[in-house]
């Protein structure tokens, strides 16, 4: 098989930003606001998901050829349930705060659309590096999404960012940089959580809006240019005749 | 009397109080992609109705009849994810049969009940907080008909904004967001409902 040079490179950075699965492709949005309340959760989630999302993708990868059409999704599905089960049980042994912090949306991985999607659209075609790549940069992706998100709700809803709550083995420490009393509870409420995504998602859109007015623009003053080009060439042309 | 009266309670409480969407995130894809039509919302609301209240009333006693006599409770998710999978099929199947136009509305829609994380979240907390059969078909009633209530009027106010004059970087998905938003602080007056009721 030929490929492109920096392919792996393309395949792996395409997670990142070109076609982030929370900002891009809106896939994920339950867990995304429901475990951003503070920035240290929201890492333990992303990285939950990311390595349910890369054994997935490898397994899948391997047993492509082996799993046949029509019984797809539902094998899809309890592959990814097997290793949500065992990042269940490794998280409830290794780190139980992150647990008791995340609850029921570790089982909800299973389900969230962007592992299936990925498993899908991707792993069931491509070779076993390749989904490796792709697994890592969607989830990475899907991890700084997340924390963007708490980033904003963390700050404006508690004017602080504290740590060593959740991941006990580093000690805890708190970050206070808006003062006591002027802080916005709300953005620690649901409807704080909806108005952050919408917030992100417009200014998304505004500068993709921004870059096609622009483009459209260039392509705009391209195109007169030559017609000016035109014009004048075929006025030479005519001058030259007479 | 006494577990009638706690049992609507405990339906409306699921329902208006924790609502499914607007407080416990479960499903919030299905509600922000299926709610641009009403007739389609409404469609969805009742499918996921449907495979709410059964998964309910078979995950429970899958759980503590077969799953705890075994010794496997750690194989509930893969349990429940297999169950939800084929009632999803078998409602598909149904409505297929019965309403044809209903099936073609909801297109690519009704595979992704599987993926609603409101069935598998229901299945699995009902029984991560080790709630009877009795509260377990409340919460799922509850949640589901809360599920309902949520995407039919959601996509009753989506309709109006689609002709809305929104400013252009707002336009669809963000717009529709604050909407949830606002809706969230309106649900959020329910908060206090039941604070002088002895259940």
């Amino acid at each position: 098989m030929s490929r492109e040079k920096g392919y792996t490179k393309k395949n792996f950075l395409k997670g990142l930003f070109i076609e982030n699965p929370l900002f891009v492709s809106i896939l994920g949005t339950c867990p995304a606001l429901a475990t951003t309340k503070s920035v240290e959760a929201a890492i333990g989630m992303g990285i939950l998901f990311t390595v349910v999302l890369i054994c997935s993708n490898i397994l899948v990868s391997l047993l492509r050829k082996i799993i046949s059409e029509e019984i797809r999704t539902p094998a899809y599905i309890v592959i990814i349930a097997t290793f949500v089960t065992i990042v269940k049980m490794a998280t409830n042994a290794f780190l139980p705060e992150l647990y008791s912090t995340l609850g029921v949306f570790i089982s909800l991985i299973v389900v969230n659309c962007i592992v299936l999607g990925r498993a899908e659209a991707y792993a069931s075609k491509n070779n076993v590096f390749d989904s490796l790549i792709d697994a890592l940069g969607m989830g990475l992706g899907y991890t700084l999404a997340l924390i963007a998100m708490a980033f904003f709700r963390e700050l404006l809803g508690t004017g602080a960012f504290s740590f060593g709550k959740i991941f006990t083995f580093i000690p805890a420490f708190k970050l206070q940089i808006i003062p006591k009393g002027y802080e916005i509870s709300m953005f620690q409420n649901p409807a704080g959580a909806f108005i952050v995504f919408a917030i992100i998602l417009g200014v998304i859109a505004f500068i993709k809006n921004r870059k096609d007015e622009l483009k459209l623009n260039k392509a705009k003053q391209e195109r007169i240019r030559k017609e000016q080009e035109a014009k004048l060439a075929a006025a030479k042309e005519t001058g030259g005749n007479q | 009397m006494q577990i009638f009266i706690s049992f609507i309670l405990a339906i409306i409480s699921s329902m208006l109080i924790d609502n499914v969407v607007l407080s416990r995130f479960y499903g919030i894809c299905p509600f922000l992609g299926v709610s641009r039509k009403v007739n389609s919302s409404l469609g969805m609301g009742v499918a996921v109705v449907f495979v709410i209240i059964l998964a309910t009333v078979i995950c429970w006693p899958l759980y503590n009849f077969v799953l705890v006599p075994a010794g496997i409770q750690f194989m509930d998710t893969v349990a429940y994810i297999l169950v939800i999978a084929s009632l999803v099929q078998l409602v598909g199947l149904f409505i297929k049969k019965y309403s044809p136009s209903l099936y073609k509305s909801l297109g690519i829609y009704l595979p992704l009940i599987t993926t609603n994380c409101a069935v598998l979240g229901v299945a699995q907390s009902n029984t991560d907080q080790g709630l009877s059969f009795l509260s377990s078909l409340a919460n799922g009633i509850g949640t589901s008909i809360g599920f309902l209530l949520i995407i039919v009027a959601f996509s009753c106010i989506r309709v109006r904004l689609e002709s809305a004059n929104t400013p252009k970087a707002l336009k669809g998905l963000p717009i529709a967001l604050f909407t949830a938003a606002i809706m969230a602080i309106a649900f959020m007056g329910l908060q206090g409902l039941f604070s002088g009721i002895q259940l």
